[in-house]
C-alpha cells in the first residue's frame, strides 16, 4: 500500500509544474491551462486525505473546486475573447498598452 | 440523514443582497438604453435594507448551516462597510456610465452579487465558505474590469486580473487542501483549537497550508511581491469599478485575512507576523516610493492603495485586539476617503476625456473651489493628515504596533505617512497653484456624484473629528471573533 | 493501490503535465491536458472516489477541456514561436520550481507520526465515493455551499454573456 504521502508529492510536482508553466509561458491560453494543472493537484489531495481519513468531505470539496473551476474558464475565456477582438494576438508579451 | 441547523437570521444579509441583485436582473429586462442608470436605485434600496438587517442583528454571535456560516459583530461591522462601499459605487456609477455610453444593467446586478460574495467572506466560519465567497466576488470583479468592452485597456486589465487572480486562487486553494488533510476538516473552530497541538506530519501540512493561504491572500490584498497587477488593473478598468476594487474588495480580502489569520491562526502568531512583518515593510515602502513617479492619477492611487495595504498589515503583525480594531477601523476610514478621491478623479472627466494625467489636475482647485476643497480633504485624509480620518486610523494603527514593541515598524510606518505627503500634496498644489485652463465638466449634471463626494467628505470629517464611536464598535467587532 | 501500480501512472501524469507546459502549440497542450485530466480520473478510481472520478471525465474533460478547445479553434491559434529572448527567465522560473518541489518533499517523508485517521489500509464502506454518500453530505453538512455554487455559476453565466457576445451593450 503506498502511503498518502506519495499521493501528497504527487500532486505538489503537478502543483509547481503548473505554476512554472504559468511563470515561463507567454501564450495566454497555455497560461489558462496551466492554472488548470493547478487546480487538479489540489483535487488529488483532497481525494487522497479523504480517502485517508474514510470521510467523504474531500470528494464534496472536490465537487465544489470543479464548479469553481467551471465558472472562472467560462468567464476567463470570454475575456480572452473579448480581448482577441481588439488585438489579433494572444502572447502575453505583445499586450503591452498598460505598463510601468 | 441528519438535517443542518437552519438559522434565517444569520443567512439574511447575504440573502437580501442576493435577492437585489436577482431583482436588478429581472428589472433589467423591462428597461432599455440610458433608463438602465435607475437600476442603481433598485440596488440602493436593497444595500439600505441588508445595512439595516445587519445592524439589528449586532447582537447575535450565531453559527448556522453546520457551523459553515456565522454572524458576529466582526460579520456585522464588515456588512455595513461593504454596504457604504458598494452603495457610493451604484451612486457614481448612476452619472460615470452615462460618460462612457455604457447602459448595462448587468453591471449593477454583478456589483450587487460581488458584494454578496464579500458578505460570505465576513461571515464564513469554514474555509470553503470563504473560499466560494472569494471566487464570487472575484468572478464577479474580473467581468467588471472588462465590461468597458469598447475600451483595449479595459479588456487588457480584465485579462491581467484574471490569470493573477486565477494564480491566486490555485495557492488558496492548495493551502486549503494541506490543512484539511492536517485537521480533517476545513471549518475554522476546530482548526482553530487543534493547531497548537499538532505535531510531525500534521504540523509541516498545517504549516505549508498556512503559507499558501497567506500567499493567497496577499495577491488579493495587493502586498509586495504580488502586487503587479494593481496597477495596471486599477488604471485600465473603469473607474467606478476600480474605486470598488480598491475599497471592497479590499476590504473584503482583509476580512477574510484578519479573520483566518489573527483569530483561527492565532496559535501561530509568531511566525506568520514575522512574515508579515516584512512584507508590510516592503508593501508601504514600495507602494509609497512607486507613487511618486507616477504621471496618471489612476496609478497613483493604485500605488497608495497598495501602501495603505502596507498600513493595515502593520496592524495585523501587532496581533492585539487594539490592533485588530485599528485595522477595521482603518477599513472604515480608507471606504470613505478613497471612493471619495475616485469620484473627484470622475468628476474631472467628461465624455471622451477621461483627463486621467496629472497635467489635467492643473488649476482645477481654483475654478472649481468645492471640488478643490473635497479633494484636499481626501488627499490631507490619505496622507494623515490630524483631524481627518486618515490620521486617526494611523494613529490607531501605529500606537497598537508601539504598545507590542514594534516601534521600528511604527517609525517606517511614520515616515513612509511622510513621503506619501509628497505625492498627495503635489496633487493639491497642481489643483492650486497651477495655471491651467483645462474645462473639466466636474459635477455640472452630475447630481448623483456631487453627492458620492459630499457624502464622502463629510464621512472623512466626521470620522477624523469624532473617531472613537467607530473605534469601540471595530472593538467591539473585534473582540466577537470566536 | 500497490507501488507497482501507483508509480507508472504517476509517471505518465507527470510526463502529461510537463507536455501542457512545454508544448508549443495550444492544441497540443490542450490534448496533453485532456490525457492528464483521464489519468487523473484513473487515479480517482484507484482512491475509491468513483463520482468524483466520472465527474472528473464528464465535467473537466467534457466540458472544460473542450471549451478551451472551441476557443482555441475558434481563435484559430498557431502555434508558438520558441522563445528564444526569454532563455534566462525561463531557465531561472524553472530551477526555483524545482527547488521549491524537492524542498516542500523533503519534509513530507518525516518518520514523524502518521496522519490521525483510519489511513489506506482499512476497509472501505460500501458507500464510500458513490452518489448517495456524496449525495448525503451535500444536501446536509455542505447545503449553503451548494447554494452559493448557485450563485457562482449566475455570477460566470452573466459575465461570460456580457464580455463574449458580438452586440455591444
Amino acid at each position: 500500500m503506498v502511503p498518502v504521502t506519495y499521493y501528497i508529492a504527487l500532486s505538489v510536482i503537478l502543483f509547481v509544474i503548473g505554476a512554472v508553466g504559468f511563470l515561463i509561458r507567454r501564450n495566454l491560453i497555455v497560461m489558462f491551462m496551466s492554472i488548470e494543472l493547478m487546480l487538479n493537484a489540489a483535487n488529488l489531495a483532497f481525494v487522497a486525505f479523504s480517502r485517508q481519513q474514510l470521510a467523504m468531505d474531500g470528494q464534496v470539496i472536490v465537487f465544489f473546486v470543479m464548479t469553481v473551476a467551471a465558472a472562472e474558464v467560462a468567464v476567463g475565456l470570454a475575456i480572452i475573447i473579448a480581448l482577441f477582438r481588439h488585438r489579433e494576438t494572444l502572447n502575453a508579451d505583445e499586450i503591452r498598452i498598460l505598463r510601468w | 440523514m441528519v438535517m443542518p441547523d437552519v438559522s434565517w437570521a444569520v443567512l439574511l444579509p447575504t440573502l437580501l443582497i442576493t435577492g437585489t441583485g436577482f431583482a436588478v436582473l429581472m428589472a433589467d429586462l423591462a428597461v432599455t438604453g440610458p433608463e438602465k442608470d435607475g437600476l442603481g436605485w433598485i440596488g440602493l434600496i436593497g444595500l439600505a435594507v441588508a445595512a439595516i438587517a445587519s445592524v439589528a442583528l449586532w447582537n447575535t454571535a450565531e453559527t448556522s448551516f453546520a457551523a459553515t456560516i456565522v454572524l458576529d459583530r466582526y460579520a456585522v461591522f464588515f456588512n455595513v462597510l461593504f454596504c457604504i462601499a458598494a452603495g457610493l459605487t451604484l451612486l457614481m456609477s448612476m452619472d460615470y456610465l452615462g460618460t462612457i455610453d455604457l447602459h448595462s444593467g448587468e453591471y449593477y446586478a454583478l456589483i450587487l452579487l460581488a458584494t454578496a460574495g464579500m458578505f460570505l467572506m465576513a461571515a464564513a466560519n469554514d474555509l470553503i465558505v470563504l473560499f466560494l465567497g472569494l471566487e464570487t466576488m472575484s468572478v464577479a470583479a474580473y467581468v467588471l474590469a472588462g465590461i468597458w468592452r469598447p475600451d483595449l485597456r479595459s479588456s487588457e486589465a480584465a485579462m491581467k486580473y484574471f490569470l493573477l487572480g486565477a494564480f491566486a486562487t490555485g495557492f488558496l486553494l492548495f493551502g486549503i487542501a494541506l490543512l484539511y488533510g492536517a485537521f480533517q476538516t476545513t471549518a475554522l473552530g476546530p482548526i482553530a483549537r487543534e493547531l497548537g497541538a499538532s505535531g510531525g506530519l500534521q504540523r509541516v501540512l498545517a504549516g505549508g497550508g498556512m503559507a499558501l493561504l497567506l500567499v493567497g491572500f496577499a495577491f488579493k490584498i495587493a502586498a509586495v511581491p504580488f502586487h503587479a497587477w494593481a496597477p495596471d488593473v486599477y488604471e485600465g478598468s473603469p473607474t467606478t469599478v476600480t474605486a470598488f476594487m480598491a475599497v471592497g474588495v479590499k476590504a473584503a480580502a482583509f476580512a477574510g485575512f484578519v479573520r483566518v489569520f489573527m483569530h483561527t491562526f492565532a496559535a501561530f502568531a509568531v511566525e506568520w507576523s514575522a512574515v508579515l512583518a516584512v512584507m508590510a515593510v516592503a508593501t508601504m515602502t514600495l507602494g509609497n516610493l512607486a507613487a511618486l513617479r507616477q504621471n496618471n492619477i489612476k496609478r497613483l492611487l493604485a500605488y497608495s492603495s497598495i501602501a495603505h495595504a502596507g498600513y493595515l498589515l502593520v496592524g495585523m503583525v501587532a496581533g492585539t485586539p487594539a490592533a485588530g480594531a485599528a485595522v477595521l477601523y482603518y477599513l472604515l476610514a480608507y471606504t470613505l476617503m478613497n471612493t471619495g478621491a475616485f469620484a473627484v478623479v470622475i468628476a474631472l472627466g467628461r465624455r471622451g476625456e477621461p483627463n486621467e494625467s496629472l497635467d489635467d489636475f492643473d488649476g482645477v482647485g481654483m475654478r472649481y473651489p468645492l471640488l478643490g476643497f473635497c479633494m484636499t480633504v481626501f488627499m490631507l485624509s490619505l496622507a494623515g493628515i490630524p483631524t481627518l480620518a486618515g490620521f486617526t486610523g494611523k494613529f490607531y494603527l501605529f500606537s497598537a504596533a508601539v504598545q507590542q514593541g514594534y516601534v521600528w515598524l511604527a517609525i517606517i510606518g511614520i515616515l513612509n505617512s511622510v513621503v506619501s505627503m509628497y505625492y498627495y500634496g503635489g496633487v493639491l498644489m497642481r489643483m492650486f497653484m497651477a495655471d491651467g485652463g483645462k474645462d473639466v465638466q466636474g459635477t455640472a449634471h452630475r447630481p448623483y456624484l456631487a453627492a458620492t463626494i459630499a457624502a464622502s467628505a463629510f464621512g472623512t470629517v466626521f470620522l477624523g473629528i469624532f473617531p472613537s464611536w467607530a473605534y469601540e464598535l471595530a472593538h467591539a467587532a473585534f473582540l466577537s471573533l470566536r | 493501490m500497490s507501488p507497482l501500480t501507483f508509480f507508472p501512472l504517476a509517471a505518465l501524469i507527470v510526463a502529461c503535465a510537463l507536455g501542457v507546459i512545454l508544448n508549443l502549440h495550444p492544441i497540443r497542450s490542450a490534448l496533453c491536458l485532456a490525457m492528464t485530466l483521464f489519468l487523473m480520473a484513473v487515479m480517482f478510481v484507484f482512491l475509491d472516489a468513483h463520482l468524483v472520478a466520472a465527474l472528473q471525465v464528464i465535467v473537466y474533460a467534457g466540458a472544460i477541456l473542450v471549451l478551451f478547445l472551441f476557443v482555441i479553434m475558434l481563435l484559430n491559434l498557431e502555434a508558438d514561436l520558441p522563445q528564444k529572448r526569454r532563455r534566462v527567465l525561463t531557465m531561472a522560473a524553472s530551477a526555483i520550481g524545482v527547488v521549491f518541489a524537492l524542498l516542500s518533499l523533503r519534509p513530507l517523508f518525516f518518520p514523524g507520526g502518521a496522519l490521525p485517521g483510519p489511513g489506506f489500509d482499512a476497509a472501505v464502506p460500501a458507500e464510500f465515493g458513490t452518489a448517495t454518500g456524496i449525495g448525503e453530505l451535500l444536501f446536509t453538512r455542505y447545503v449553503l455551499p451548494f447554494e452559493i455554487t448557485g450563485v457562482l455559476l449566475l455570477v460566470a453565466v452573466l459575465g461570460a454573456v456580457v464580455l463574449a457576445k458580438k452586440k455591444l451593450v
